[in-house]
């Protein structure tokens, strides 16, 4: 089971730096951005065109990326160039389906989308969640243009307890 | 099944973890916090800030800050789900550059339209805004003053401008970005039934046996609809999906009949439906003959473009008699659609015959209820208007409307075009509850509500919002401000009209947003505001749902929102410095009062008191302005409707409902109107009551199919199209600004048949200019992208600041609706 000794090791990493991947983007650079003008653009005037950068690839390292809060659905971290998800196919499934997980080791999809409208549990994923990509995207390789000062919730209670032992 | 790419990947993120690791694992397990005064989130609903769907999402707050949202479970619309943008809006209020001070372009400390952006405080803003829409009042009059709003304003902070705008300032100059968007829509339900908004609900869904899609990519632009179109199609197997479009798109992976046609020609489709349903002798007689009558609109009415355009030169009827009809028989119209034969419409359409009689049997069939879906390929439209009363024929001739799965169904783009715009009145001829400012009787119950002389309101419609960046340019429309919207990225050809328009040394443009936008960069003073949960407020999506929401956190300290910032700015001026003396002679008791007195504070606005806020919410504005200002302007506003087919619930119940679909009699909702049994405002015995014209009675209108303004030729030879992506919202304000959605979709390329990239030399990722009669922009191939043109035409979003493809689109509007068509105009493109 040599595949499967991988994929735990993989994953295992994968969850001991993923913390840390995290603080490194929270970290990146800080540019001047409070109350300047035209931050998408680059303070390129209107009529002036920019030289448009190169299409960037997707990133395609399968390292999960920690979510910002439970409920968020997480950003596929591989490409999906030419998978077909139509009404005769869905290649997502293929591997995250709760019968192909244990030979693909991929995760399988949550609970939640077992349930039709009503919350009732069926026997397959529902309908409705049928189209994964209207919840899950990849991720270009593309440097934002402004940062964003989101603060996860887990960072506020680690304050907050740490306020509590010094008091 | 192999699995190599599994296995190679799986090589690859040990590495790659391996090598960010360097990093020791941790020694010990981290300990879980548990204590429930630390993990536990306030939670509250809220409708989602995006598009017209309105789904309901739970917004989850710590220590001041929104960390969470998900999908709300107990939402109709949406039952606990979100699209990517709707799971992603705890983080769009977080970019680092949210806007907290209001900024002025200065030289040497002063106002200057050459100077440079620099912060002042709210009072200097406040005091150069007044100065400049003093002196423009004073010297050109109120119709040189005006203002942008939006659909994605709440309905407090729509019906707050209306009231300055049109009663305190007495200018009509007020227009949304909604006419951008649902113009056309509107006009084509005034015309066919006499009142505006969709009769059916998103219960249709459900219900349909048959959905078409007339252009919509709903995939894409109305995700969570889509995925309750999807849930009935692929859980019952006997449901048919059409989808008709002038590329092909997401929506096509679930279509059974997926058709591509030649831009424009979906007006000769349409009349080819209703010539099969009578060919085929199945006109639902018994409808038609007791609740409709037919009309022969006027054609050749031009393409709203500048009077001096030779296309207006050469239209006969563009003037006032565009929008006229006359009556004719079913006889003559039945004559008037038989030229639309399937040979003669599958060549102007390019759509293979049998396709297009597959398409017509789901209308015609009385077995199959059917549900028809439309939004910006029907509205941007320059026959747009016409469009929407053809989709309306087919389901009047069969009898289709009204019931659970017979639905004509307009859907909408903003979260509140429906509630705000629509319902509110914010465009340039309306006033709330489908009044227009043209008719007296309509302003005299709009002075009345208001409690103002009796010629406050001025007859004359305002600048639309086209014409608005044309009088800019021309110099006539000198003080505007532009609030919650982006339209130096949203309108057409801002090369020759808006950016010259903003820029012109005459004008003062003031532009309200949280971000600094592409508007903004174009603006003399740009003031910073609070968006979404940081403010209470309504929106009214497409089904006629009204859903409001409590202010959950501050916004960063010196945003204000739109609302504070209309109402603050109003006790600016004295009822002197706007009316003149023989108005105010009538309603002496204004004398020495302020604008923010006589529109608001001592009207019916200011009548609920503080106490009524609920102790422990947030409510910046009515804590601000000493009453519960929210609430009074939704009262004052309900009042123009209640009684009259647009009646709104008590202001508090919307606090305590996922929504309620308006019109609300007796306290309950409204699913289907115009029905007998689901409508309480249909006449007893009637059936079906199109109450919306005196006769009670729908209009089928006989329209031809008309070219497009422009269409490729030798030189100019692709059609280009632009819209929106699943990713963004409209400019990418917010959603740019969230990493997550960047790095799905950073940068706006050009869609391009893989045959029209090789005929040019060109290839994916190649750097090319697209170039039009009025500009260019420049960006990348993309021949394996989601969506897949067809030979000759070409699809470019408008999300990306850096790319502003409307340089290049035509401001051509439909005559009667005044909206733009971005879907239609010739291009080229070369390598760079």
């Amino acid at each position: 089971m040599k595949n499967f000794n991988l994929a735990v090791i993989a994953s295992l990493l994968v969850l001991a730096v993923s913390p840390i991947m995290y603080s490194l983007n929270a970290n990146a650079a800080d540019k001047e951005t409070v109350n300047s003008v035209a931050t998408l653009r680059d303070a390129t005037p209107i009529d002036v065109q920019k030289e448009p950068n190169r299409i960037p690839k997707v990133i395609n390292k399968d390292i999960k990326k920690a979510r910002n809060y439970p409920m968020q659905p997480p950003v596929i971290p591989h490409t999906t160039r030419s998978y077909e998800v139509n009404k005769y196919n869905n290649k997502c499934m293929s591997c995250h389906s709760r019968q192909r997980t244990e030979k693909s080791q991929a995760p399988m999809v949550s609970v939640t989308h077992f349930m039709n409208r009503d919350g009732n549990f069926l026997a397959e994923i529902s309908p409705r969640r049928y189209f994964c990509n209207q919840c899950h995207v990849t991720q270009l390789d593309a440097e934002p243009l402004v940062e964003n000062t989101f603060i996860d919730m887990h960072s506020l209670m680690k304050q907050k307890t740490a306020n509590a032992k010094e008091h | 099944m192999t699995f190599n790419r599994r296995e190679f990947i799986k090589a690859n993120a040990i590495a790659a973890a391996a090598a960010v690791a360097g990093v020791s694992v941790p020694a010990i397990a981290s300990n879980l916090i548990t204590s429930s005064d630390i993990t536990k989130l306030k939670w509250d609903k809220a409708p989602c800030r995006f598009c017209g769907t309105g789904c309901s999402v739970n917004v989850g707050v710590m220590d001041g800050k929104v960390v969470a949202t998900h999908g709300d479970i107990k939402s109709p619309v949406n039952k606990g789900l979100n699209c990517v943008k709707g799971y992603f809006l705890s983080k769009i209020m977080y970019g680092k550059d949210r806007l907290t001070t209001p900024l002025l372009r200065m030289t040497n400390g002063k106002y200057d339209k050459e100077g440079e952006f620099a912060p002042v405080s709210w009072d200097q803003a406040f005091d150069v805004m007044a100065e400049k829409a003093k002196e423009t009042l004073k010297k050109d009059g109120p119709t040189a003053v005006g203002m942008f709003g939006s659909g994605q304003w709440t309905v407090q902070e729509g019906y707050a401008a209306v009231k300055l705008m049109k009663a305190g300032f007495r200018s009509n100059n007020i227009d949304p970005n909604a006419r951008h968007c649902m113009a056309s829509a509107v006009g084509g339900f005034m015309r066919t039934f006499g009142i505006d908004e969709p009769m059916g609900c998103y219960d249709d869904l459900e219900a349909a046996d048959a959905f078409v899609l007339w252009g919509s990519n709903m995939a894409e632009m109305h995700p969570i609809l889509w995925t309750r179109l999807t849930d009935r199609r692929l859980s019952s197997p006997h449901v048919k999906v059409a989808v008709l479009s002038t590329f092909e798109h997401r929506s096509f992976d679930l279509a059974d009949n997926g058709m591509i046609f030649t831009p424009q020609t979906d007006l000769a489709i349409l009349n080819y439906i209703a010539h099969y349903i009578i060919s085929t002798g199945r006109v639902n007689k018994d409808f038609v003959s007791k609740h409709t009558n037919f009309r022969l609109g006027e054609t050749d009415i031009g393409y709203g473009l500048r009077p001096e355009h030779p296309l207006e030169q050469a239209a006969k009827n563009n003037g006032k008699t565009a929008g006229s009809s006359t009556p004719i028989d079913f006889e003559e119209y039945a004559k008037f659609v038989s030229t639309y034969t399937v040979e003669y419409t599958s060549k102007l359409s390019g759509v293979p015959e049998h396709k297009l009689e597959a398409l017509a049997e789901l209308y015609a069939d009385p077995k199959i209820k059917v549900t028809s879906f439309w939004t910006m390929g029907f509205n941007q439209h320059t026959r747009g208007v016409w469009a929407n009363n053809l989709v309306y024929n087919i389901h009047l001739l069969t009898g289709k409307i009204s019931t659970p799965g017979n639905s004509p169904f307009s859907l909408t783009g903003q979260p509140s075009a429906c509630g705000t715009a629509r319902e509110v009145g914010t465009f340039s001829h309306r006033l709330p509850a489908d009044m227009v400012v043209t008719n007296p009787k309509h302003r005299a119950t709009a002075e009345k509500i208001w409690d103002l002389p009796e010629g406050t309101i001025p007859a004359k419609p305002g600048y639309h919002a086209v014409l608005q960046n044309r009088m800019l340019k021309d110099g006539k429309l000198n003080f505007y401000w532009v609030q919650c919207n982006n339209n130096m990225q949203a309108a057409a050809n801002i090369n020759e009209e808006g950016y010259p328009g903003y820029r012109n040394p005459k004008n003062f443009i003031v532009v309200s947003d949280p971000y600094p936008t592409v508007t903004a960069q174009a603006a003399d003073l740009i003031l910073p505001t609070a968006m979404w949960v940081e403010k209470e407020g309504v929106y009214g999506n497409a089904e006629r749902r009204t859903q409001s929401w409590y202010q959950m956190v501050e916004a960063p300290t010196g945003a204000k929102s739109d609302l504070w910032q209309l109402v603050e700015f109003s006790k600016r001026f004295a009822i002197e410095d706007v009316w003149p003396e023989e108005l105010i002679a009538k309603k002496p008791d204004v004398r020495g009062k302020t604008l923010y007195d006589v529109l608001y504070k001592d009207s019916s606005v200011g009548k609920f008191s503080l106490d009524e806020v609920p102790e422990d919410r947030l409510n910046d504005e009515s804590r601000h302005f000493g009453f519960y200002i929210q609430k009074g302007l939704f009262e004052e506003y309900a009042t123009f409707g209640r009684g009259h087919a647009h009646d709104l619930a008590p202001y508090d119940r919307y606090h305590k409902e996922r929504g309620l679909r308006w019109p609300v009699v007796n306290g309950k909702e409204t699913k289907w109107r115009f029905k007998e049994g689901s409508d309480p405002y249909v006449k007893a015995g009637s059936g079906w009551d199109f109450y919306g014209h005196k006769d009670g009675r729908a209009r089928i209108f006989a329209l031809p199919y008309e070219p497009p303004a422009e269409s490729p030729d030798e030189e100019y030879d692709l059609w280009l199209s632009t819209g929106r992506v699943l990713e963004h919202w409209h400019s990418g304000s917010m959603t740019q600004r969230v990493p997550e959605l960047y790095k799905a979709m950073p940068d706006a390329l050009v869609y391009m048949h893989p045959d029209d990239a090789k005929k040019r030399n060109m290839r994916r990722g190649d750097l090319v200019k697209l170039i039009s009669r009025r500009g260019e922009v420049q960006t990348r191939v993309e021949t394996r992208g989601r969506n897949k043109p067809p030979i000759g035409l070409v699809y470019m979003p408008w999300f990306d600041a850096s790319r502003l493809v409307n340089k290049v689109t035509l401001d051509a509007t439909d005559p009667l609706s005044k909206q733009t068509d971005f879907k239609k105009c010739a291009i080229k493109i070369v390598k760079v």
